[in-house]
């Protein structure tokens, strides 16, 4: 169990998905003007990953590793190389199965999400975790903690820098520096004190 | 109709993918620690937006709407494995460093975003030009980064020695911080400042504006 929360804790905080990794950057730079569309984006971001990442778990070590299709009689098939082009397609199928889902039983969370859950596909966090998974080559159980740990992460990164921009739009910045250069400037600030977290282990 | 030197030159400085149109900065950060893997990422990245734009555009009036973005999104898949399995065997050790990085171009928001953009709609050889002059202009940026980063960082270019640093016996001494993710993003932030004290039109119109009928001894 501890191992888990271990995943956990240094999937949200130690490394972060965007500030740490810089994934999922164009959007969290784009939709963090208000809190509250930022909270429904990461929310969303939450739920995409902690799918995905599972299954696209269960895809490379069923489908795709080398021998791993020794079941169906083909021992040393290795299909490794055709990684890329499932995961992305798993995403988007995912993102659209759950689109249709929410539209259905959930509607006024599909409508609060509204146009960002299509935008999630091409959000590299999502792609970026899947790969992370296959890069240290988890387990499916470290898979799901991981998932959701890293779009936690995402999420919290993502509130909190909407906070700072809402406040920031009160204060007299340099003409050249406003709007894009102060917001990278902050998510610098913001992302030096997610490395105090650093040393954290558990 | 945009000239091809307009198409060309344009994302470059005046409408810089990075600077301007907050596209593609997801991969453009990680990478910038050392010369070579920026140099070897923007290679790839020029790569697989002029050849996406360039197949994008020919099979673009063939392709119903509805399912343009599937198209598009194995088309750039495809190229990518392609570059991704081309490193692998050719330069392993950066294919290594530069880890996810590599199959991340393929939600790369540049190559999507051009796609979409300029490519549904131009003929195949103005949109790989276009493809390629955006790409470049998400280099130019990335290089700029690197430049700074791995000098002041480790006291290298290229992982030669530029300047000697005091483990070796020389004066400087590494600044640890510009090898950590914050430096990256205070040095895009800088550099759009230079840009758009260079380039005044892209300064963004404020969002509030203190009222101005408030005497200085009426506040009081």
């Amino acid at each position: 169990m501890e191992h888990y929360l271990g995943i956990f804790v240094r999937a949200v905080f130690v490394e972060n998905m965007a500030l740490a990794f810089f994934l999922g950057m164009c959007t969290f730079i784009a939709i963090s003007k208000k809190i509250s569309t930022a909270l429904g984006l990461g929310i969303a971001v939450v739920a995409v990953l902690a799918i995905t990442v599972p299954v696209n778990n269960l895809i490379f070590n069923l489908l795709l590793r080398d021998g791993a299709l020794a079941w169906a009689g083909f021992p040393d098939v290795d299909l490794s190389f055709l990684g890329l082009i499932s995961y992305i397609g798993v995403i988007a199928a995912i993102v659209q199965i759950l689109e249709m889902v929410l539209d259905r039983y959930v509607p006024a969370l599909y409508n609060a999400l509204g146009v960002f859950l299509p935008l999630i596909t091409v959000n590299c966090a999502i792609l970026g975790a899947s790969l992370m998974m296959i890069d240290q080559d988890q387990t499916f159980g470290e898979s799901v903690v991981f998932g959701l740990g890293a779009g936690v992460g995402w999420a919290l990164a993502i509130t909190a820098l909407a906070g700072v921009r809402e406040k920031l739009k009160y204060s007299d910045v340099p003409d050249g520096l406003r709007g894009l250069g102060i917001t990278f400037i902050s998510v610098g600030l913001i992302s030096m004190c997610f490395m105090s977290f650093g040393g954290i282990d558990i | 109709m945009a000239s091809q030197k307009e198409v060309l030159i344009d994302p470059i400085f005046n409408n810089n993918p990075i600077a301007l149109q907050v596209l593609g900065i997801c991969s453009a950060l990680a990478v910038t620690i050392n010369m070579s893997t920026t140099l070897v990422m923007c290679i790839a990245v020029i790569f697989v937006t002029t050849m996406s734009n360039l197949a994008v555009s020919l099979v673009r009036n063939r392709v119903p709407t509805n399912i343009r973005i599937i198209v598009q999104m194995t088309i750039i898949s495809s190229l990518v494995i392609v570059v991704d399995q081309v490193l692998q065997a050719v330069a392993y050790d950066i294919s290594k460093s530069l880890s996810v990085f590599v199959g991340l171009i393929i939600t790369n928001c540049i190559v999507m975003g051009r796609a979409e953009a300029f490519a549904m709609q131009n003929g195949p050889w103005l949109s790989a030009l276009d493809g390629f002059g955006n790409a470049v202009g998400y280099s130019v940026i990335l290089i700029g980064v690197a430049l700074i980063r791995e000098p002041l960082g480790s006291g290298t270019l290229m992982g030669f020695e530029i300047i000697p640093t005091a483990a070796n016996g020389g004066w400087y001494v590494p600044n640890g911080l510009l090898l950590l993710a914050p430096s990256a993003f205070f040095i895009i932030g800088l550099f759009i400042w230079a840009i758009r004290a260079w380039k005044t039109d892209q300064v963004e119109a404020p969002e509030y504006e203190i009222a101005p009928n408030a005497q200085y001894k009426e506040a009081i």
